[in-house]
């Protein structure tokens, strides 16, 4: 396996496994609370989604001209790579919640038991919350698998990496019958960060005509480059947060969201 | 109408996500490298640059 393929596993891995434990959790929460049935069927009906769109994209991506795919899917993943990279640096720093899935899941079984017009048969708010939550959380890692598959024509190693993350993570889940609370979303959010930045930066310079010292060896320089800035800036906002505490700057508070 | 304005508002949400000026970065740092690309002049390190920095500026602008 090369080092792109071996990338390529680690990254859809990775962001499946993280974006399959929040939409467990949602799942979970309509499931007991409402019906398994209809939540189930939610999930069928998204997977079935997300796996037309990859079905419907991937053929049509892997045909574009190389640079031209390099260009948009290394831009497209610098994009969705800083956002990830960007929320767990802030995180990492205190400066944002921690995605808590007890608390996630407590909010959705509230949600569930206020909704009413739970009864027999099918239940169309356990169908529609189940298929609403796993086309968004997937959908991002759908575009993961597509790009990372078509600008290395592994499109199904990609998905076969996809599906491993979820039956990991939905194997965790009946075993532990609840939110899998202890899965370290965050090292796990970084990590994504940092291969979608540092694949989206190497493709998309390349597509843009820039020519790699050491070819596919500059991707290790890259991820280490990114992974000691991300490091530095982590520390620089804690002290500055820690600056802030101590009333050296103006009163700040926590950032909420997701 | 409406339907329209809600589903690209969700691509722009899914695509450019809560800071569009790290988007619009990324567009101008390839740019930039094309360009460099043209000339005797190696272009691999603009991308680089520009992300560390968009990293940073974005950063410090959501810290408090």
């Amino acid at each position: 396996m090369s080092g792109g393929e071996i990338g390529l596993v680690v990254s859809v891995f990775l962001a499946c496994a993280v974006e399959a434990v929040e939409a467990l959790t949602i799942v979970l929460a309509v499931g007991v609370t409402r019906s398994w049935s209809s939540a189930l069927y939610g999930v069928g009906a998204a997977t079935v989604a997300l796996a037309v769109v990859v079905a419907g994209l991937g053929p049509a991506l892997t045909s574009l001209p190389i640079d031209v795919l390099r260009l948009g899917v290394g831009g497209l993943l610098l994009v969705f790579g800083l956002q990830w990279l960007r929320k767990a640096i802030l995180r990492a720093a205190g400066l944002k919640a921690l995605h808590d899935e007890e608390a996630a899941f407590a909010g959705q079984v509230a949600a569930a038991q206020v909704a009413g017009g739970a009864g027999r048969g099918f239940d169309g708010y356990a169908f529609a919350i189940s298929f609403k939550g796993v086309l968004l959380e997937g959908l991002e890692v759908a575009f993961i698998v597509l790009t990372f598959g078509a600008n290395q024509h592994r499109v199904g190693l990609a998905g076969v990496a996809a599906a491993a993350a979820v039956g990991a993570v939905v194997a965790g889940g009946v075993a532990a019958r609840a939110p899998l609370s202890r899965v370290p979303e965050n090292t796990m959010k970084f990590a994504v960060g940092l291969m979608l930045t540092t694949f989206g930066t190497f493709w998309g310079a390349e597509g843009a005509g820039a020519s790699w010292p050491g070819a596919d060896s500059a991707l290790l320089g890259l991820i280490a480059v990114y992974a000691a800035v991300s490091v530095i800036l982590v520390a620089a906002l804690r002290r500055r947060q820690d600056r802030v505490r101590a009333g050296e700057a103006p009163l700040a508070g926590v950032v909420e969201g997701a | 109408m409406r339907r329209i304005d809600a589903a690209g508002r969700g691509v722009w949400d899914f695509v450019v996500g809560d800071d569009w000026r790290t988007a619009l970065g990324v567009v101008v740092g390839l740019g930039v490298t094309a360009l460099v690309a043209q000339t005797t002049v190696a272009a691999w390190w603009v991308l680089p640059v520009v992300v560390g920095a968009l990293l940073g500026r974005s950063l410090w602008r959501a810290a408090p």
